[in-house]
């Protein structure tokens, strides 16, 4: 061990791993995160919003303001759901490059939790620039819009942390396609996002209320208007829920690599 | 089994891997001596690559004592890991980087520092020949080119012990023959190399000691030499017959040689003079449509201990 320094943790060394195949493909990706979010806030915040004139039941403020927190919320949730899947699974799987990591000092829990810090930072990334965006199309009405980027990350990790879990169980990636079907779009198009949940059939609303899209998007949205402090409690229980979910999800995916790699 | 002069580098009692029921390693001892170039032959299942990821740390031990470099696997499996290289059977290089980036990352697994990264990478793309290809993607590379990369990728580390499972599975004769020669100066300068193989030439070619498993249970051991001494004669006569002809035979070779072994598609007839048997052969009238005389191989050796061929 003598030549072996150690300046670096474990879980580090895993993140500059997705740092070093991030780096082929920064500047398209740079690009994107831009561009996403100026179509669809000139798509639907300007252009359909247009024609959306009852502005009581969005809290009183334009519907480029009430959308764009929302779209924020829900871009980190697929962006965390595309980062949590297929490179888990090429890393178990396809490449196997977890295994090699694993023949090295790093654990299966570094290996794990280095993919979550990346995916962090890749989700601060995308939030940041997508603020950014919704502060050139003057849709934040609060300078609190600068803490609806770390609402969104926690959002994000709600959503990373379980479904990594459930990537590491899987041998192919066929269950993915059901994963953006029947849980991502749905809640992309029914937890807030679009319109306030209060226009769902009753049923609806409570379904609406468990999901944790819902809860992302009442904190983005409460920081981006600087409405966030009118029902102090709410929003606790939005954070206490998504907090849960991303602890959760984390211990889960830990146990799960565990699992995999140590047979 | 008998007490090595030094000590030894891994030592295993009663090791044994199950998973679920099922017996992948049924209670073996073996012990490998540092320097030594040691081997596991066996037929595909027969339980090298478990052995193999037990000494590797990354599969906990069933039963049995097992230590790696006088450390034990359950305790201190990254500190034994951070002095070993690895040789999957499958390659896991990550294909979307470069060559040397495969190198350089892994060499930070290990904490190294970039510069001490970056000058081992210089010499490791050396020494498996791929300095020109140090900045092509690996995904279009070769098989050879991947494997010696691997192998390359195993020595970032200047490890002490290097495991290899099945090294030249899949690689044309060619590329075969320049890995072992790597593998080779490796030996020479004092790598101690553990391999599995089910290729009984390479086992000759690599080998100082070898241990012959089937069906999880170490069933010989000894140098590839003392095993074929052991085992089998100095040559084999293989009598190849027209179809047909072989069923007919009986009892026509009996006597001409020490053991007889009938196959699908020959006979093998074991004696140290292999020119008179077939001398002895002809002279009863028999007409093999082909012949051929060899010197004796650990391939014989298996088909002794076993009853069948190592690769079906």
């Amino acid at each position: 061990m003598t030549s072996l320094a150690r300046p670096s943790s474990p879980i580090s060394r895993v993140f500059e791993h997705r740092f070093v195949q991030y780096r082929r493909t920064f500047r398209a990706s740079i690009f994107s995160s831009f561009i996403s979010p100026m179509m669809f806030l000139t798509a639907m915040g300007i252009g359909l919003g247009g024609y959306v004139t009852n502005d009581a039941a969005l809290g009183g403020v334009p519907y480029l303001a009430f959308l764009a927190p929302g779209l924020l919320a829900a871009t980190a949730m697929q962006s965390a759901t595309f980062e949590a899947t297929f490179p888990i699974m090429g890393g178990l799987v396809w490449s196997k490059v977890f295994h090699a990591m694993y023949a090295t000092p790093i654990s299966p829990r570094d290996i794990a939790l280095g993919n979550l810090a990346w995916i962090t930072v890749r989700l601060t990334m995308i939030s940041t620039i997508f603020s950014v965006v919704i502060v050139i199309f003057g849709a934040a009405e609060s300078p609190l819009i600068v803490l609806a980027i770390p609402a969104a990350v926690l959002t994000g990790l709600a959503f990373a942390g379980p479904i990594a879990a459930f990537a590491a169980t899987q041998k192919t990636p066929n269950k993915f396609a059901a994963i953006f079907r029947f849980g991502i779009t749905p809640l992309f198009l029914f937890s807030g996002t679009f319109f306030p949940i209060g226009s769902l059939p009753v049923v609806l609303q409570g379904l609406a209320w468990l999901t944790p899209l819902f809860h992302g998007v009442a904190l983005t949205r409460g920081l981006s208007l600087g409405t966030i402090m009118d029902d102090p409690i709410a929003t606790a229980i939005h954070v206490i829920y998504l907090v849960t979910l991303a602890t959760v999800g984390a211990h889960l995916m830990i146990r799960n690599f565990d699992r995999r790699l140590i047979r | 089994m008998s007490e090595l002069p030094a000590p030894s580098l891994i030592h295993a009692r009663g090791l044994t891997k199950r998973f679920g029921g099922f017996t992948a390693v049924d209670a073996i001892d073996f012990d490998v001596a540092p320097g030594e170039s040691f081997g596991f032959l066996g037929p595909n299942g027969a339980g090298k690559t478990s052995t193999m990821r037990m000494i590797g740390c990354v599969s906990p031990v069933t039963n049995g004592l097992l230590t790696v470099m006088g450390m034990d696997p359950a305790k201190q499996g990254p500190l034994i890991r951070a002095r070993l290289g690895v040789v999957p059977q499958l390659d896991t290089l990550d294909v979307e980087l470069t060559v040397r980036e495969n190198l350089s990352i892994y060499g930070r697994y290990f904490g190294l520092s970039r510069a001490e990264v970056s000058r081992r990478a210089d010499e490791l793309l050396d020494f498996a020949q791929l300095t020109e290809r140090a900045d092509d993607q690996v995904e279009p590379l070769s098989g050879g080119m991947k494997r010696r990369l691997t192998i390359a990728r195993s020595l970032i580390n200047e490890p002490t012990v290097l495991l290899l499972d099945e090294p030249t599975t899949g690689l044309d004769p060619q590329a075969r023959h320049l890995l072992w020669d790597r593998l080779y100066r490796l030996k020479q300068r004092g790598v101690t190399l553990v391999l599995t193989t089910h290729y009984m030439d390479e086992a000759e070619q690599l080998c100082d000691r070898l241990v012959v498993m089937d069906k999880a249970k170490i069933v010989a051991e000894g140098s590839p030499r003392a095993l074929i001494e052991q085992y089998s004669t100095r040559e084999v006569t293989e009598l190849r017959f027209a179809p047909g002809i072989a069923e007919t035979l009986d009892g026509q070779l009996d006597g001409l040689a020490e053991r007889i072994e009938h196959l699908p598609d020959r006979v093998l007839l074991y004696a140290d003079d292999g020119e008179s048997v077939v001398a002895a052969a002809h002279a009863r009238g028999l007409q093999p449509e082909a012949v051929l005389v060899r010197r004796s191989s650990l391939e014989d050796v298996f088909l002794r201990l076993t009853g069948r061929s190592l690769i079906e």
